[in-house]
């Protein structure tokens, strides 16, 4: 289970405090799925900060009784002067895993050949999403966190993630965060809208959908610096 | 992955984080090609030997009683206690952001890493200097090699929590990092490393033992040397400071840790 229980975000700037986030609440059991819709600007980012713990809530609290994993395919931890391999052993001794039987499904899955034992400063942007999905995928999680501007990539790589996540995987939990409403409605069964900073409920993934259409005719949100 | 919190629990996932961050902290740092990471004791130690030459050109031995080298090398390693790993903590949460996104990658994990890494290199470069210079003759053996080794521990001490403080502080305000750097030089001349607390003035002793780390290296000075020098420490005073300084660095540490945003 993970839940979130009345989480506010405050983030302080020149201009004093700016509340991103504003009494969210929710709550996913094991194997549930929740898509959370929002625009640019409506907290998505800091909600998976917060939900990964890279972050703490100014008020309120997370509670995780299943193990959660760091935001899909997030490339931001690599470290320049390690190689691919370096990274997967990075990753499974933080997380407690023998790295050794993960080696076969990384190189298969990254399709980087030499360059998994070279340093990824000199990977491209292509090789690195793969490495940082395979990476995601070599831990097991009960819950995975999906910011799905964050998985890009070409139409093949993608038919892959989707079959690693939602085939091979699909007893796990999922949040799904994006601003994309087709994305959402293709994978989730429930789907709550953040609109400006607040997490709202809709009985049907049809109503969050209908009333994020609706918003995103509203004018621009001013609050996206 | 899962299993209820316990205290146990808890320690073999630190020990496992930190495992993981210090070898990531070494090939970063060091690399894997050439002497890798022997160069984290190799580096303090060329340090050590170029100042070792300056003082002993300089002629700094202001006293025969004690030998130059054996002078430098006690003197200059403790400076690398205390100086190092504060440095190197200093903006390290910044660098190491995305980290945290592994839930137990924690902001108290990044620092203690850097910190250990300096205090081994240090350590590891004091120990080889030493025994080589012991073994070609041009040092002599330590009269008290417990006190010296009290005396090594409690420069850790200090360098460690002062590196938490440091590290922590730079969190908070760039201002830190900018304070740090001038007050590393001017700590440098002040912290006994070139000099005995006995040769000043009454006067000047007062004011210089109020810095911690001279209690350190004065209390080091009197396991190497023994009664060949007199010296002046007070490890109760030290040991409080060390204290303050720990809770202090916890303190902001743990505030640290509240606000860090990306």
């Amino acid at each position: 289970m993970l839940s979130a229980e009345s989480v506010s975000k405050i983030y302080r700037t020149r201009k004093g405090v700016r509340r991103v986030l504003h009494d969210v609440s929710f709550r996913l059991e094991r194997g549930g799925n929740l898509g959370i819709l929002g625009r640019n600007g409506a907290g998505k980012s800091t909600l998976i900060r917060l939900i990964s713990g890279a972050e703490r809530p100014t008020t309120g609290h997370i509670l995780r009784r299943m193990s959660i994993s760091w935001p899909l395919a997030f490339a931001g931890a690599f470290q320049a002067h390690l190689t691919g391999l370096d990274n997967l052993k990075f990753v499974c001794r933080v997380y407690g895993v023998d790295y050794k039987p993960l080696v076969p499904f990384v190189e298969e899955f990254t399709e980087l050949g030499l360059y998994f034992r070279e340093p990824v400063q000199h990977y491209s942007h292509g090789m690195l999403t793969r490495l940082a999905f395979a990476l995601s995928m070599a831990i097991e999680f009960d819950c995975f966190l999906i910011d799905e501007a964050m998985v890009v990539g070409d139409v093949r790589f993608h038919e892959r993630c989707h079959v690693e996540l939602f085939q091979r995987r699909k007893e796990r939990a999922f949040i799904l965060v994006t601003h994309d409403a087709s994305v959402i409605k293709h994978y989730c069964t429930k789907v709550s809208v953040l609109h400006e900073g607040r997490l709202l409920d809709f009985p049907t993934v049809d109503a969050a959908y209908d009333f994020y259409l609706a918003s995103l005719a509203d004018k621009p949100d001013v609050r996206e610096l | 992955m899962n299993g209820e919190p316990s205290l146990l629990r808890s320690f073999e996932v630190q020990r496992r984080v930190l495992y993981a961050l210090l070898m990531r902290e070494v090939i970063t740092r060091y690399g894997r090609e050439n002497l890798g990471v022997l160069w984290l004791v190799l580096e303090p130690m060329i340090f050590t030997l170029g100042v070792m030459t300056l003082w002993s050109a300089g002629g700094l031995s202001h006293t025969s009683a004690i030998p130059i080298v054996a002078f430098a090398v006690t003197g200059y390693s403790s400076v690398l206690m205390w100086r190092n790993a504060a440095g190197r903590c200093s903006m390290a949460i910044e660098q190491n952001k995305p980290l945290l996104f592994h839930r137990n990658v924690q902001v108290i994990d990044v620092l203690l890493t850097r910190i250990v890494l300096e205090i081994a290199g240090a350590s590891g470069s004091f120990l080889v200097l030493s025994s080589f210079f012991i073994f070609i003759g041009l040092m002599p053996f330590p009269v008290d090699l417990l006190q010296v080794l009290v005396g090594w521990i409690m420069l850790a001490w200090f360098g460690a929590s002062l590196a938490l403080l440091i590290g922590a502080g730079t969190a908070f305000s760039g201002i830190v990092e900018r304070l740090w750097h001038p007050a590393s030089y001017l700590l440098f001349p002040m912290s006994g490393a070139a000099f005995m607390v006995d040769w000043m003035t009454p006067a000047l002793r007062k004011a210089v033992l109020l810095l911690p780390m001279v209690h350190g290296t004065e209390m080091l000075r009197e396991g190497y040397f023994g009664n060949v020098v007199r010296t002046h420490y007070d490890l109760g005073y030290m040991a409080a400071c060390c204290l303050a300084l720990s809770l202090a660095a916890f303190y902001v540490l743990h505030e640290a840790a509240r606000r860090v945003e990306h």
